[in-house]
């Protein structure tokens, strides 16, 4: 069953009802067609990119990593066809395989898992991104014959200082980030794709975020993180086209030549001492960021997307806006203008052991070049940034994001898989 | 004690047919005896007729063996654990070829090789027939269980009553693995798998505790076994009910697949967590034992299943071998590792293997109960 046919929106392809196309969905070719475009709510799954990076940032997130458990490449690429045939239909709001949830025979287990069922698509994206560890396992080993696709941008982050990395959330071979508004229909995109990956890939860690802390469009109000500032708001933005070829995605000649077209994240997961930031002065809590927590505007500034004068100094002769906020340290003026697509989310793992929040924020920032934007940044962030004493960086993670899937025939990661 | 009972269907026992497996629906075929000592494996005969053939193992060694038919480097068939001084059957359908018989006496290395040809034609299994020989086999190795589980459990028990704390502590999870083997069937008979294999919470308010965990228990905690002589007369006893009872059992070619599923099913939900054997930590080897009879189920099921998804039958074999392979690398002589010498990663592989066979093991019961293709001969 689909899922927009339980909801009665478009079940235009099946009944030949025209209702569909005054929702402004497109109407689809035939019930057991292949079109899987133009769903209301759904946001397109084919395309010169993948879905997922500029596409307006939705309200939640499933991302997981996985291991390849095999040395099998056909196996390997056999995954990701099927992959990319459940993302297709997962985003275009139907069941994860052709029979569905509920249509089988009462022998079998259902292709799909139900939880989803009369929920919309919901701007469920589904993107997927390459580790190092693909190409060169932890012993060195090639297993797939991939290590002379590996490209330069993907070698290993170094280490920062004052990191606390654990392994086990840590990297993985492959990653798949499903955003959606929606936490269920995010859920559910991860679990159906986690289980058809069973003898083939195994979870290495997953995190669930909420409430984004990034807006990818002009569109979207600039939201705010669990220390209560705007977050990213000088943050790459879909509308910044020339940005975006000069910044965001990997140009012909960058490298190799699968991953034209494609970006590069970075994922860091940063617990937040929540407890005591909140015991912190106002003052010193927009001293350390840089901005006015009410407005966002930089310190000195009345608007939030007033332009940060760092020149400006008070009464005192010591300038306005800290030399190590947070907003200074990160700014395109001092990192030789590296800039981020910043698609991170707030994440509150319940309660550590102390009875404090286990919270923090699930950076995820999409690039051209790591090594020339979010290296640099952190570098100077983990030196002097005012904001260290308050957070600690435990995970990190750096994959390879191919561009889009072109239509059916193409699938995820192909031009790097083919021999 | 254990959660789903798919196979508890009433229709399961027998219509009153004590008398085992004559009375079934017989595949044609014939039989060819193999002596499998520690150092030799002798086939009767070294040219056999097409059709289905019924190799009657003796293990005349000192050793468990095991023996395989291959055809060039694929294995057709296998019967697995023939211990010292028994006989155990493989029925399997081959058509004309070369062949070759191996015994693997201690069950590891290559083992001993005899080649033998088969020739002529015999029509080949119908579909039902496919599902018959399936029943018919898996019976063989549900019954060959059983009957070994009664004089295993015994060792056991006799250990248990004489106050011998270590060799109680030896045999108990040998005895075990042969119940653990025929699970799904064990666990239809009602109040009997409780009764033998419930564990410290699972037991009703009002109900004893009795079988091979309060045991266990004792065994390994307090180290008291002087109060149990009664326990272990209990355990004898229902032991030997499940035996009779397994006897008169009829199973469905559904049941054979959902009883694979469930053994892993048992594996993912208390055996890689450590739960079932809490107290001895000997989990792997009920682990291996439950792997062993998934392993029979979709042996006997593999010529019904080849014809309806052969894509289906090699998933399923290939997913075997990886947990095959990484079970193996727990053996410790005739045993396993206990599960506290694990490795988190040791864990975490066995847990991924088992869902990388579980998930094709899940699509085998509605392969099985799909209409057969239209056979091509």
């Amino acid at each position: 069953m689909e899922r927009r046919r339980v909801l009665g929106l478009a079940g235009a392809g099946a009944a030949g009802l025209v209702a569909a196309g005054a929702i402004g969905a497109a109407v689809r070719g035939s019930a057991g067609g292949d079109d899987l475009s133009g769903v209301a709510g759904a946001v397109d799954f084919y395309g010169e990119h993948q879905a997922g990076i500029i596409t307006p940032a939705q309200d939640r997130l499933h991302v997981v990593a996985l291991d390849v458990t095999t040395s099998d490449r056909a196996a390997l690429a056999r995954l990701l066809k099927d992959w990319t045939a459940a993302a297709a239909r997962l985003t275009a709001g139907r069941d994860a395989g052709p029979v569905g949830a509920v249509n089988g025979v009462a022998q079998a287990p259902p292709d799909d898992t139900g939880e989803a069922l009369g929920l919309p698509p919901s701007q469920l994206t589904l993107t997927i991104g390459f580790g190092a560890s693909l190409f060169r396992d932890a012993s060195g080993r090639d297993r797939f014959g991939l290590a002379d696709r590996m490209p330069a941008a993907l070698a290993p982050l170094p280490a920062f200082k004052g990191e606390a990395l654990r392994p086990e959330i840590s990297g993985g071979d492959i990653l798949v980030q499903a955003c959606a508004n929606d936490p269920q229909v995010a859920v559910h995109a991860v679990r159906n794709l986690v289980r058809i990956g069973f003898g083939v890939v195994s979870v290495r860690w997953s995190q669930l975020g909420y409430g984004r802390t990034s807006s990818t469009s002009r569109a979207q109000q600039t939201p705010r993180n669990l220390l209560g500032f705007k977050d990213g708001t000088a943050n790459l933005k879909a509308e910044d086209a020339d940005l975006l070829r000069s910044s965001l995605w990997v140009q012909s000649g960058d490298g190799p030549s699968w991953m034209d077209g494609g970006a590069y994240l970075v994922t860091r997961k940063i617990r937040m001492m929540i407890e005591t930031w909140d015991r912190t002065s106002l003052g010193e809590q927009e001293q350390i960021i840089g901005r006015t927590k009410g407005s966002g505007a930089p310190i000195g500034q009345t608007a939030e997307f007033d332009e940060p004068n760092f020149a400006a100094t008070g009464g005192d002769g010591a300038p306005l806006i800290d030399a190590d906020s947070h907003v200074r340290l990160a700014h395109p003026d001092y990192n030789n203008g590296a800039r981020l697509l910043r698609r991170g989310y707030n994440f509150t793992d319940g309660s550590d052991g102390f009875g404090r929040l286990d919270a923090g924020l699930f950076f995820m920032a999409y690039q051209r070049d790591p090594h020339r934007q979010f290296v640099p940044v952190q570098r100077q962030l983990a030196g002097k940034d005012l904001l260290n004493e308050y957070i600690r960086h435990v995970s990190s993670g750096l994959f390879a994001c191919p561009p889009g899937v072109r239509g059916p025939e193409d699938y995820w990661g192909r031009a790097l898989v083919t021999p | 004690m254990h959660r789903a009972r798919l196979l508890a269907a009433a229709g399961l026992l027998a219509l009153g047919v004590s008398a085992c497996s004559k009375d079934t629906p017989s595949t044609p075929g014939h039989e060819a005896a193999v002596t499998a000592s520690d150092t030799a494996c002798t086939l009767a005969q070294a040219e056999l007729s097409a059709g289905v053939i019924k190799f009657s193992v003796q293990n005349t060694g000192a050793k468990i063996t095991e023996f395989y038919v291959f055809q060039g480097d694929k294995a057709v068939g296998e019967v697995e654990n023939i211990s010292p001084q028994t006989t155990r059957s493989l029925s399997v359908e081959l058509a004309a070829g070369t062949y070759q018989g191996v015994c693997k006496p201690g069950m590891v290395g290559d083992g001993i090789k005899t080649t033998f040809t088969v020739s002529g034609s015999a029509a080949a299994l119908s579909s039902d027939e496919k599902l018959a020989f399936a029943v018919t086999n898996y019976k063989e190795y549900v019954q060959s269980q059983a009957n070994l589980l009664a004089p295993k459990t015994k060792e056991f028990t006799d250990a248990v009553r004489a106050g011998d704390v270590a060799r109680a502590k030896s045999l108990y999870p040998v005895a075990r693995s042969y119940y653990e083997a025929i699970e799904p069937v064990a666990e239809s008979f009602g109040d009997l798998d409780p009764a033998i294999d419930a564990r410290d919470g699972d037991v009703d308010p009002g109900t004893e505790w009795t079988g091979f965990h309060v045991l266990e228990q004792h065994l390994w905690v307090s180290g008291d076994i002087s109060k149990d002589k009664a326990l272990a007369d209990k355990l004898d006893a229902d032991v030997a009910k499940l035996v009779s009872l397994v006897k008169t059992v009829e199973l469905k070619p559904l049941e054979i697949a959902n009883g694979a599923k469930e053994l892993l099913d048992e594996v993912a939900t208390s055996k890689i967590t450590g739960e079932e054997d809490r107290y001895s930590h000997t989990d792997l080897w009920d682990f291996a034992a439950n792997v062993a009879g998934v392993k029979a189920a979709v042996d006997a099921l593999r010529p019904a299943l080849t014809a309806r998804d052969a894509a289906l039958m090699s998933d399923v074999d290939a997913k075997y071998a990886v947990l095959e392979d990484l079970l193996g690398k727990q053996k410790v002589g005739d045993g396993y590792k206990l599960y506290t010498a694990l490795t988190p990663a040791e864990t975490k592989g066995l847990a991924d293997s088992i869902s990388g066979l579980a998930e094709p093991i899940s699509k085998v019961a509605a392969a099985i109960s799909a209409a057969a293709p239209t056979p091509s001969r």
